[in-house]
């Protein structure tokens, strides 16, 4: 029997989705909104950064980019160092991640730039409830995921409905939704939410420089639009003795 | 007394052009280099690749200031630079937008060369010299995207070093030579940043004096392919000749404005393109025991990559017509002998063709076709040289070699099908027909008459 997945429509709010980078759901990616990044880096050193490292970025520099005193940032934030100027590194060593997941939990810095926005938070939406897995979970964005349902305090449990067609003389059967049987601390809304900020903070943490490089592009832009003109004037006032 | 009145400037002028011909110069290649009056829009390209050529190098200084070839490091010393080093996000998105830039430019260059018959007597040395640049610059694009270390550099080297597996014989001992290992690894990484630093830079700015120099020689083409140099006026220079210097000089400072504006636009709004200049999978470490499931080359060798993959067992039945059918019609352009030793060579490569894996002429074809273009200047046999000047058949023949470089570059980008397979090689069959295929349409084709002077 083959096991594919059919797009989900009933519950996703964002659209429909298959697996495989087929249709993903949207993110809303908004890095000027600074309160929705501070949200998200709360959410990714109480969830994430137990087993993820961020080896690139700097507390100091998360603090200065999202505008939270590096005061509040050493005593909230920081887990597992104790100074500021230090990158995001985890306790959990490589090995001991490979022996109880399989593979050894990804380093998080430009995760966003590799998956892109929409997948983590499609990722990050759709985990159900799988028996067959050893975390007790599986992923729509990401089948057979070693990663367990870190946020399931929040998002509750899901499980698959399905339905089994007869395609070619085969029954195959197709994720047709996700349905809540547990609910969780948190409404679906405010889990979308909760996704949202994670998925924007992500964004962030993958290049920080973006923060700045519209902003100076912009009069990059401008002065070359000038410089353009000059020349162009430039030249036509050379150019007189030739036509 | 008189001689010290003279303004300290022009003495130390005078002192320097007694020792070193500064002056000589100066005359030779800007103010006394008479240009053809009339180049359009497509002589941007030549002054903007030197300008890229200079970004490249400025931004390559100061990576290679923070950079360390070391596998362990390597990933995480760019990242090092997109964070941590002032402005280093700039210079390395200017490195990464100028790669793709170099190759944007060189390609409209070439196109230039080949719409104007630029190749032309007696411009043939400047052009295999142009092929050899261009020819560098993909060697310096192959190593060079191999140092971020990231998964498609990674796979994308192993790829490409294990083609020349495919050479019988000598192919592994060969591969292994190029990688200094058995697999793509830390020594591989640090010879490919010797030769993409060092080497191939030296030979990338040696080429392009080289270039510049046998330009002035015999002077630049024109849209009209008329040689300004048969008409002179009294005093030796041609009528339809000015200065390089002021008037060229300042019309490419507008082309540098209107390049910089497109060049700086993607290097602070959009400096991955869509995954075509900064692949997604780049940014994840290189990991040799994790086979990416699509494994492309960065958009500028997609059509010669497209033109690999074509070379199926299949194709080479289209490949073995191609080559009798090519023999049976410049049959009786050879002489004497030849008449019989050329059948016999095409027959004998035919049979290589069903007895050597195709794998192996697929990288041959690759490699023709980037050599390809050396063979323009000889290829092409119509009594004119622009492309103003002639019929339909050789503007259809460029228009169909224009397409189908396109569409063979935009196939490389995707994941082979069937349908997909079947399009790269009717456009791998038209590409090689617009060369193969040009001593006879651009012979017979129509032209119209040249005019004596320059048209504006």
């Amino acid at each position: 029997m083959k096991f594919r997945l059919l797009p989900l429509l009933a519950i996703l709010s964002s659209g429909a989705y298959a697996a495989g980078g087929g249709d993903l759901m949207h993110a809303e990616v908004d890095l000027g909104n600074r309160a929705s990044l501070q949200r998200g880096a709360r959410t990714f050193v109480n969830y994430c950064v137990s087993c993820h490292s961020a080896a690139y970025a700097r507390y100091s520099r998360v603090a200065a980019d999202l505008g939270i005193p590096e005061k509040v940032v050493a005593e909230n934030m920081m887990f597992t160092t104790e100074k500021v100027g230090n990158t995001m590194q985890v306790a959990m060593r490589k090995d001991d991640g490979e022996a109880w997941f399989g593979i050894a939990p990804p380093d998080l810095s430009v995760i966003a730039r590799a998956r892109g926005a929409d997948w983590l938070t499609t990722f990050l939406s759709t985990f159900y409830l799988d028996p067959k897995r050893p975390t007790g979970v599986n992923n729509l964005a990401f089948p057979d995921t070693a990663m367990p349902h870190v946020l399931w305090d929040l998002q509750g449990l899901k499980r698959a409905s399905t339905e089994t067609l007869t395609e070619g003389g085969q029954n195959v059967t197709h994720i047709t939704g996700l349905e809540t049987i547990s609910a969780g601390l948190e409404s679906d809304e405010a889990y979308a939410g909760t996704v949202r900020d994670l998925v924007n903070f992500l964004v962030y943490l993958g290049e920080p420089a973006k923060l700045v490089r519209y902003k100076i592009g912009f009069w990059a832009m401008l002065f070359l639009i000038g410089f353009f003109w000059i020349a162009y004037l430039l030249k036509k006032e050379y150019w007189r003795d030739v036509h | 007394m008189k001689a010290l009145s003279k303004p300290w400037y022009v003495a130390t002028l005078e002192w320097v052009d007694a020792r070193f011909p500064l002056t000589k110069m100066w005359d030779e290649h800007l103010a006394k280099y008479y240009a053809p009056k009339n180049f359009n829009f497509w002589y941007y390209f030549g002054s903007l690749a030197l300008l890229v050529l200079v970004i490249q190098i400025g931004t390559g200084i100061w990576l290679t200031m923070n950079y360390k070839p070391d596998a362990e490091r390597a990933f995480e010393s760019v990242e090092y630079i997109m964070r941590d080093v002032e402005w280093g996000w700039f210079i390395r998105y200017m490195h990464s937008t100028g790669a793709s830039a170099f190759f944007v430019v060189v390609y409209l260059h070439m196109f230039r060369g080949m719409m104007y018959g630029s190749y032309r007597t007696p411009r043939e040395l400047i052009w295999l010299i142009g092929i050899l640049i261009y020819l560098t610059l993909m060697g310096e694009a192959f190593f060079g995207y191999l140092l971020p270390w990231g998964q498609m550099s990674f796979w994308g080297a192993k790829v490409i070093v294990s083609l020349f597996g495919a050479i019988p014989v000598i192919g592994e001992w060969l591969s292994t030579l190029v990688r200094g290992d058995f697999g793509i690894s830390d020594v591989t990484l640090n010879r490919f940043f010797a030769l993409h630093v060092i080497a191939m830079p030296l030979i990338l700015c040696a080429l392009v004096v080289v270039h510049i120099l046998a330009l002035h020689e015999v002077g630049s083409n024109n849209p009209d392919g008329v040689e300004i140099k048969k008409k002179k006026g009294p005093d030796g220079v041609p009528l339809d000749g000015i200065p390089f210097h002021p008037y060229y000089t300042v019309k490419d400072i507008v082309g540098v404005a209107g390049f910089l504006i497109v060049y700086f636009g993607i290097t602070f709004f959009a400096p991955e393109v869509g995954g075509y200049f900064i692949e997604h999978n780049n940014f994840i470490p290189a990991d040799p025991f994790k086979t990416p499931t699509h494994i492309a080359p960065v958009w500028y060798f997609t059509p010669y990559y497209s033109v690999l993959r074509a070379t199926t067992s299949e194709f080479m039945w289209v490949v073995a017509i191609g080559t009798v059918l090519l023999m049976l019609l410049y049959w009786r352009e050879f002489k004497g002998a030849w008449r019989l030793v050329v059948p016999i060579a095409t027959l004998a490569l035919v049979g290589g063709y069903f007895t050597i894996d195709a794998k192996f002429w697929g990288v041959v074809l690759m490699g023709l076709s980037v050599l390809v273009f050396c063979a323009l200047p000889w290829l092409d046999r119509s009594p004119v040289k622009s492309i103003r000047y002639r019929g339909p058949l050789t503007r259809i023949a460029l228009a169909v070699f224009v397409v189908s470089f396109l569409v063979l570059g935009y196939l490389g980008t995707k994941t082979p099908t069937i349908a997909l397979t079947r399009a790269a090689q009717l456009f791998t069959v038209l590409y090689f027909a617009y060369f193969l295929l040009m001593p006879i349409y651009s012979r017979i084709d129509t032209t119209k008459p040249v005019p004596e002077r320059v048209t504006h």
